[in-house]
């Protein structure tokens, strides 16, 4: 263990501990812009420098191991005007689009900015210049507002084994892209995105969905067996964005489907109410096709999903819209009048991968311990 | 195989004006791969091979080594990219390098830059000539400073370089083929 | 008769350039149809050398006769048939063609220790190299020293690195010393990218044995068995000379298992840099071996703990390890009489600029700069007024001439606000402006920045915008008090030593010519005339004849007149490209 002082208080940390490290142990807050607790250090923002008793230079805590009988400094009026300074450097290669850019009120330079007060800059000068869009389905990427902190890189590189995209040319025309500045083309698992301090990365399909007034809702990915845990962003009842929270068993790692991958929750192709069959078991009315259309265009009146007679005459005549109630009544019914006739195996019952472990639990009790039957299975087996 | 790269994005960089047989590539390639494994070989050492082979670093040599040494393609540009020595576009016949030390500088080498290009009709914001018989580059301190100031003529070192001597050099290499 | 005759020509890169081998191969011939070894039974042969340092008097041609040397300058193969005829023949030398005054100003008062057998042997020949000593010290360290003793030695020797940093080397080998690997590795920093600097090159071409030597001793010193040399891939004439070197150590098995039958084993290779001023810092260095970008590492540990992939290594710059094997030799005191207290031993340095004689020079520590200037030198060239010298390249300071006696040594030049850097001295004079040359020099590191910290990236070419506006007139007030806090802040908060440095030029120029960037500022004139945005050109009536050469050539058409009477500027429309001025044969325009 090695003991130090930060700011007049005493620590102890492990080994290989930094002096970040210790000083978020101690809850004492420095600014960081290219750190991440997952990955390894860069040391390239520089604005995590403290003063250390006995070094020429202020250095930069997130990549200097901590030493036994170290005194560090985390704040002064030197090291509070050196952080400014860095961060006009910064904004004055940056694009001043807080207005319209996706991530006003969640960007870590933004929000570095109303700290330190920078309402006018002292230093502008030659922008890098506007990058072209790029055409990937996925990621919008406006390299103008990159800060090149390097993040998105190293967790392509270190947490997901990709190395999609590096650090490219030199000095102020250094970027960020794949190989020969061709389109993003790789897994899209979104974890650039995810650790992007600045709007340099969003998703392509939360543009202009909204910044603010969401509800935040943590659920369990319905895609697969990880079970990842979510966020929704929900506006006026509609999910607009997917995150996930870095203290969760997976640390805030999800992949494409996870992250991008909730357009069907609002898709007008999803059953709203429940609907039970009225027409008549005619031959010609029950060929597939012929149920999925009369389906969809019943589905697609006002609001997908309130039937409207007046619009589709052929569809209502094939389903009515019930209450819960009245369908859960109807499904028990039939069922028990069916299993008691033809005996518990002629029914089967195929539930979906996207349930959750509880409802497939609910699900298979009911079909062996209530129906009386194994015939269970689920969508992802065949 | 390799089959050459189709350009599907409007700006990408690389110019692929030098053709070759897709077999003869990857022979060239497996020949540059097996001499850099005998010497230890490594991202830059395999560039600098590419480089000395094709005079630039072709999109799809990067692909092969790539998908061979499974080294992410992205790495590959980032190093070609960083390091003056490699170029992405071809480049032109003869290699003249405008020496940009201190001392050269101090002697004229600007406006001596400016000349050759005039000289040997290279657009605006170019290096190489549209037919391809000329490169005109800066390059840093090649240190020869007595002798400022210091153009390079295909590795070359010319002295006390002056348009009158320039232009005579220039008038040779056109003329061999 | 049974003389000696050795015939020795210079072929460093600007003997080449210069014509050297075409005189060496000459003289070759001239010696072989003579056939003066057949019939006299006389030794004769014509050998090359490496740079003497004095470029601008090549080809530098030494004959000696029997240990009696005379020097020729500015030789060409046709001059060839003359000295052999009258020196050697007849005895008489061709007084005409040897060297001058300048000559021994220049040589005299050096002191060549590093640089000694530069020039003096034939650099391609490991044998030339052993004749005078070479590979003893080797022999020394591996066979009869202990590490310990050989830290020892380099420790008390006093010396420091010689790329600039001034570290003590023997303390950076004992550090790296007592870890613990199985792989520990050497490299030698041969990555000289500062322009008008040619010292590690020099070196490198003219005596490589000397590097290699003193590698290996490096190498048994920290319990090392590979090492690197890197250079840069430009140099190709320093590559193969290296790559040549190394290939007779193998074969006399002075590199490879078992050096001089001990149980040292060191392996050396050369490794071509692809192109980068940055990657003269120690950890961008490294990576780049590794094959990475050139971006310094955030210096967790220090490299002699945790270096080329993550062992422990010691980096050290040519001219550093080129004085091992005579510190070896000679002994720690010799060398440490030779400088000051804290420094010992000798500095390269490459001394260019207003400066009459050009060229590389070796001096002990503690010469002043009036001494290097004005003594070997030779003072300012057309004998204009001495203005400042810049030292250490782009990433150096300037000092005035009022801090002219300044003694050469890592400490007084930083407290004067440059540094030693890697030894590259620029003169200049009244000629010269001092905004123009601090734009100049912070364009070549915002070129060379890597990228990977704000301050270096962003801050240099704010630095860099800001020197234009002044240098095109446009200079705001206020500007150097936004320069000066903008080196300070970039010098204080960078990742590596390039963005420590960066803004040296322009702090130390703010600190001793205030004056002049206020001139630009707010008086918009630039007192050297070299900026173009701030001279006027003007041409004077009473001397003007009227011969309508500059209207003629004016692409502004900016100059009115007629013929046979005084022309005259507009300076509204003339566009300051000074073509009048370079056309006119009567010096009737002037530049202000």
């Amino acid at each position: 263990m090695i003991t130090l002082k930060i700011n007049g208080k005493k620590i102890s940390v492990g080994e290989s501990s930094t002096v970040l490290d210790a000083a978020r142990r101690l809850d004492i807050p420095i600014p960081t812009l290219c750190h991440h607790p997952e990955l390894s250090p860069f040391g390239g923002c520089r604005l995590c420098l403290v003063e250390i008793k006995g070094h020429p230079r202020p250095v930069a805590s997130c990549s200097t191991l901590a030493r036994e009988g170290m005194d560090v400094i985390t704040s002064s009026t030197r090291l509070e005007q050196l952080r400014k300074t860095t961060l006009e450097l910064l904004l004055s290669d940056h694009p001043q689009d807080c207005m319209v850019c996706e991530r006003a009120g969640d960007c870590t330079l933004q929000e570095l900015a109303y700290f330190y007060g920078i309402r006018e800059n002292r230093f502008t000068g030659a922008q890098r210049p506007r990058g072209k869009r790029d055409d990937n389905p996925f990621i919008s990427r406006d390299m103008e507002k990159c800060i090149l902190c390097g993040q998105c890189v190293r967790v392509c590189d270190e947490v997901q084994g990709v190395g999609a995209i590096d650090f490219a040319y030199r000095g102020m025309t250094t970027k960020i892209t794949p190989a020969f500045e061709r389109d993003l083309d790789c897994e899209f698992c979104g974890q650039c995105v995810a650790v992007c301090p600045t709007g340099a990365l969003s998703g392509k399909m939360w543009a202009r969905k909204g910044r603010q007034n969401f509800d935040e809702v943590d659920t369990v990915c319905p895609y697969c067996g990880c079970g990842c845990t979510i966020t929704l962003h929900v506006r006026r009842n509609a999910v607009v964005r997917v995150s996930s929270r870095i203290d969760t068993f997976h640390e805030g790692c999800l992949c494409a489907k996870g992250r991008f991958g909730y357009g069907f929750i609002q898709s007008p192709d999803r059953l709203t109410r429940p609907l039970i069959r009225i027409a008549p078991k005619d031959n010609s009315h029950f060929s597939h096709d012929h149920i999925n259309q009369s389906l969809r265009s019943f589905l697609k009146g006002p609001r997908g999903g309130t039937a409207d007679s007046s619009v589709n005459p052929q569809a209502s005549a094939l389903f009515k819209e019930v209450s819960w109630e009245e369908a859960l009544d109807y499904a028990g019914s039939r069922l028990k009048e069916i299993e008691e006739r033809y005996g518990p195996d002629c029914i089967g019952g195929l539930s979906s991968a996207r349930c959750t472990n509880e409802e497939n639990y609910l699900f298979q009790k009911f079909m062996r311990a209530v129906i009386g039957t194994n015939n269970v299975d689920h969508c992802a087996r065949y | 195989m390799i089959s050459a790269s189709v350009v599907t994005s409007a700006e990408a960089p690389v110019l692929l004006s030098i053709r070759r047989d897709d077999f003869m590539m990857e022979k060239t390639l497996q020949k540059i791969l097996d001499e850099k494994k005998e010497h230890e070989g490594n991202t830059i050492t395999i560039l600098q091979g590419i480089e000395k082979e094709f005079g630039y670093i072709p999109e799809e040599a990067i692909a092969w080594f790539s998908k061979k040494l499974d080294i992410p393609a992205s790495r590959f540009y980032g190093t070609a990219t960083f390091y003056s020595q490699f170029h992405l576009k071809p480049r032109g016949k003869n290699i003249i390098a405008v020496c940009r030390g201190t001392a050269c500088h101090v002697k004229g080498s600007e406006t001596l830059l400016n000349r050759i290009l005039i000289e040997l009709d290279i657009p605006p914001h170019e290096e190489t000539s549209p037919d391809m018989k000329f490169t005109v580059e800066q390059v840093n301190c090649v240190g020869a400073c007595g002798i400022a100031p210091v153009t390079l003529l295909n590795n070359t070192v010319l002295g006390n370089a002056t348009m009158v001597k320039l232009a005579g050099e220039f008038k040779k290499l056109k003329s061999s083929e | 008769m049974n003389r000696e005759i050795i015939i020795k020509v210079c072929t460093g890169t600007s003997g080449v350039a210069s014509g050297g081998e075409e005189v060496l191969a000459t003289f070759r011939n001239i010696i072989a149809s003579a056939g003066l070894e057949a019939s006299s039974a006389e030794r004769c042969s014509a050998e090359q050398s490496g740079c003497r340092g004095f470029c601008k008097k090549d080809v530098i041609v030494d004959v000696i006769i029997n240990g009696e040397k005379t020097t020729y300058m500015h030789v060409k193969p046709d001059m060839a048939p003359k000295i052999f005829e009258e020196h050697i023949m007849r005895g008489v030398p061709v007084a005409e063609w040897i060297t001058d005054r300048e000559y021994h100003e220049f040589r005299d008062k050096q002191t060549k220790v590093v640089l000694s057998a530069c020039g003096e042997i034939d650099q391609e020949d490991i044998h030339a190299y052993r004749s005078i000593g070479g590979y003893e010290a080797t022999h020394k360290a591996v066979l009869s020293m202990t590490p310990e003793e050989i830290i020892s030695v380099v420790r008390q020797s006093n010396l420091r690195g010689r790329g600039g940093g001034g570290f003590p080397t023997g303390l950076k080998w004992e550090l790296c010393s007592r870890f613990i690997s199985d792989t520990k590795y050497v490299i030698c920093n041969g990555n000289e990218s500062d322009p008008g600097a040619f010292m590690d090159t020099s070196i490198m071409e003219g005596n490589p044995h000397s590097v290699i030597e003193g590698m290996i001793i490096c190498a048994k010193a920290i319990g090392s068995n590979q090492g690197y040399i890197y250079t840069k891939a430009e140099y190709a004439l320093t590559v193969r000379r290296l790559q040549k070197a190394i290939r007779q150590c193998y074969e006399m098995g002075f590199l490879g298992k078992n050096i001089f039958g001990s149980e040292c084993n060191f392996d050396l290779r050369v490794f071509q840099g692809a192109g980068a001023f940055v990657c003269g810092e120690a950890t961008a260095l490294m990576r780049s071996i590794e094959g990475k970008r050139g971006m310094p590492s955030s210096k967790m540990w220090r490299t002699a703990e945790s270096g080329l992939w993550n062992r422990p290594t010691v980096l050290n710059n040519v001219e550093t390890f080129a004085n091992i094997p005579k510190i070896i030799a000679n002994g720690a005191k010799w060398f440490r009489n030779l400088g000051t207290e804290r420094s010992g031993g000798t500095k390269v340095f490459s001394l260019s600029g207003r400066v009459k004689n050009t060229g590389l020079i070796e001096v002990p520590m503690g010469t002043t700069l009036r001494e290097i200037i004005f003594d070997i030198g030779g003072g300012i060239e057309g004998g204009k007024i001495f203005k400042g010298v810049h030292i250490g390249g782009p990433t150096g300071g300037c000092i005035p001439a009022e801090l002219l006696d300044t003694e050469v040594d890592y400490e007084s030049l930083a407290q004067a606000g440059s540094m030693m850097g890697s030894g590259g001295m620029v003169v200049l004079d009244e000629g010269n402006c001092i905004v123009d040359t601090a734009k100049f020099f912070v364009s070549i590191s915002q070129a060379e920045s890597c990228g990977k910290c704000t301050p270096c990236r962003i801050g240099t070419k704010r630095m860099l915008e800001i020197l234009e506006r002044i240098t095109n007139g446009s200079g705001r007030d206020g500007d150097s008090a936004l320069l000066e806090e903008l080196g300070q802040h970039i010098r204080a908060t960078s990742l590596c030593g390039l963005g420590m440095t960066a803004p040296n030029p322009v702090l130390s120029t703010l600190r001793y010519f205030r004056d002049e960037y206020e001139q630009h500022i707010s008086k918009k004139r630039c007192p050297a005339a070299v900026c173009r945005a701030l001279i006027t050109y003007a041409i004077l009536g009473d001397i003007c004849t009227g011969c309508g050469a500059c209207k003629r050539v004016c692409p502004a058409d900016a100059i009115r007149g007629t013929k046979k009477k005084p022309h005259h500027i507009d300076a509204g429309i003339c566009i300051k490209c000074g073509t009048c001025f370079d056309v006119c044969k009567f010096k009737a325009v002037t530049k202000s």
